[in-house]
């Protein structure tokens, strides 16, 4: 049987609901596992955890809008992130960077045409000591050149 | 003392907290001398938090212990967020049975039921490990229903995870977070031992305030009172990158002298080091004398190093960028503040400033040290003016951080 998208969006917030709660507390480990999933929250699902937690659409998106690992926005499917701060950038991060656009065609807060890579920088990654270092949706890969950070992303699907 | 960098666990030795530990013993000995002397170990201990505040940890657990509150909290604070500090990084992923203890003695000590550890979203690579390991610990009882057989102690551990807000390393902004809302950092008082999670009494401490806890209640405050100083006692964990050969985190004792640790680490040419990361102070050549200590260059244990050829302006500028980023908004002195810092910073870097604007820049970030709510607009002008005052005679020359990738 055909499902319509917003039904099986909805039964999966609803799904997340029984599995976190109702609680105002739960609300970020839902909005984490709906990021981790579909890249973004939309507005659809953010209204759809309002209603089940009880919470004014707002909350959510003023939740949403604070956390940078959070999106409102649709996003690749896979988000990289370059640490940008002192460590890395003193161990060679903007060379790492602009091969990186390059490669990409891209700049950092944008996506990849065929929306397989978002390019975002962070802010410390807590490998100062291994620098520079990226995230890869959630693995880490540190003492990066431009040759090898070009290499991990070639091999992202 | 051996020397630790970036060691794996196994071939680490330490005074105090990389001394020798086994997993369950700080919690079997809490069991067996009771709550009461814990509280007294740890007071005779003198521990100090060690997340940068130094609040005295026996105080803090005090003030819970005596609430008669029927539910409280015990959040290990893992949301490392300070550039150039990864000392909990290494605590979590080669130490955990000294984190886990510390958080179920502390459960223990203060009659707590749930302790949570908030993790910062950048270290969700860990979660997996860190949930195998409370797993285990819940099948050897160290966590759950009775542990270790006892009636009157049932507790457990839940991790939960940021995602990406550097301000809510802040304890008020963490409890927070935890509620679901916006990492804003409350008014206080009222504190978190009075009104934390939840509204019920929580202890907040750093992860490597909680990994000090199963050592002392094991060997004694007495024992660990003889490292360190009088007002700093213990070892500190010290994050160190930058330029030097040998970068990585090192256990010292409290009141060990920059000059001394750059012998260890392997740096030379230094001319500033920046202690405590983005929101601490940048230390000239001239103070290497000064002591790593509570009452001296106090830290939460970052130390970034920077060679003679680095331009410091270069690198404050990168400091201010992060702040202006991570500054919730909340409060004007240090949303608007930091911005201005910045303008500042760029006008130096393009030589249109004026001395005039440059001495209103540093009254700017001294208001903000008063008047910004939480930690974060407080202390992030400490790198503006601690750097104007020290690299004056740089700061209007040089472009570039120089050094070894000639960048």
């Amino acid at each position: 049987m055909l499902v319509l998208e917003k039904n099986s969006l909805t039964e999966e917030v609803e799904s997340l609901v029984d599995q976190y709660g109702t609680e105002r507390s739960a609300l970020l480990p839902i909005l984490q596992a709906v990021q981790r999933k579909h890249k973004y929250i939309s507005d659809f699902v953010q209204q759809e955890i309002a209603r089940l937690l009880d919470i004014h659409p707002v909350e959510v998106y003023s939740v949403v809008s604070f956390y940078s690992f959070l999106h409102s926005e649709p996003q690749g499917r896979n988000i990289v992130r370059l640490c940008q701060t002192i460590a890395c950038d003193m161990s060679g991060k903007e060379a790492v960077a602009r091969a990186v656009e390059r490669e990409l065609g891209i700049t950092f807060g944008q996506t990849t045409r065929d929306k397989r890579i978002t390019l975002e920088y962070a802010n410390c990654l807590g490998m100062c000591d291994q620098g520079p270092a990226m995230i890869v949706n959630d693995k880490v890969y540190t003492h990066l050149t431009p040759e090898k950070a070009i290499n991990i992303l070639n091999e992202i699907k | 003392m051996k020397l630790n960098g970036n060691k794996p666990a196994a071939e680490r030795e330490g005074a105090v907290l990389f001394s020798s530990y086994t997993r369950g013993y700080g919690i079997r000995k809490a069991l067996e001398i009771g709550r009461e002397n814990v509280l007294l170990e740890l007071r005779e201990s003198k521990l100090k938090g060690r997340g940068g505040a130094g609040f005295p940890t026996a105080t803090k657990w005090m003030l819970v212990a005596a609430s008669k509150s029927e539910e409280k909290f015990i959040v290990c604070n893992a949301d490392e967020g300070e550039p150039g500090t990864f000392k909990d990084r290494v605590l979590l992923l080669e130490y955990p049975e000294l984190v886990f203890d510390g958080i179920v003695v502390a459960g223990f000590t203060l009659g707590a039921k749930q302790g949570i550890i908030y993790l910062r979203g950048e270290y969700e690579y860990m979660l997996k490990a860190l949930e195998d390991y409370l797993e285990q610990m819940r099948l050897d009882n160290l966590l759950g229903d009775n542990i270790l057989g006892n009636p009157d102690f049932s507790f457990d551990i839940t991790i939960r995870l940021g995602s990406g807000a550097y301000v809510c390393g802040e304890e008020t902004a963490l409890i927070e977070s935890l509620e679901g809302n916006r990492g804003e950092a409350r008014n206080r008082p009222p504190y978190p031992v009075n009104t934390g999670y939840m509204g019920r009494p929580t202890v907040v401490n750093n992860v490597e305030t909680l990994a000090s806890v199963p050592h002392i209640v094991v060997k004694g405050g007495e024992w660990f009172k003889k490292f360190g100083t009088d007002k700093s006692t213990g070892s500190k964990l010290f994050s160190v990158s930058g330029d030097c050969e040998r970068p990585g985190v090192y256990e010292l004792l409290w009141g060990t002298k920059i000059k001394d640790l750059l012998e260890i680490v392997g740096a030379k040419n230094t001319k500033a080091v920046q202690v405590g990361g983005a929101s601490g102070i940048c230390v000239p050549k001239s103070q290497f004398d000064r002591s790593l200590a509570y009452e001296d260059a106090a830290t939460g244990g970052s130390i970034m190093i920077f060679n003679e050829s680095r331009n410091m302006l270069k690198v404050l500028r990168n400091f201010m960028e992060f702040f202006v980023e991570e500054s919730c908004g909340q409060c004007t002195p240090c949303r608007i503040g930091n911005v201005k810092l910045l303008e500042g910073i760029e006008k130096l870097e393009k030589g249109t400033y004026t001395f005039s604007q440059l001495n209103k820049l540093k009254e700017l970030g001294k208001t903000m040290q008063v008047a910004s709510k939480c930690g974060l607009g407080q202390s992030s002008p400490n790198a503006f003016l601690s750097i104007l005052e020290n690299f004056k005679e740089e700061i209007f020359n040089k472009n570039g951080y120089g050094g070894r990738n000639g960048k």
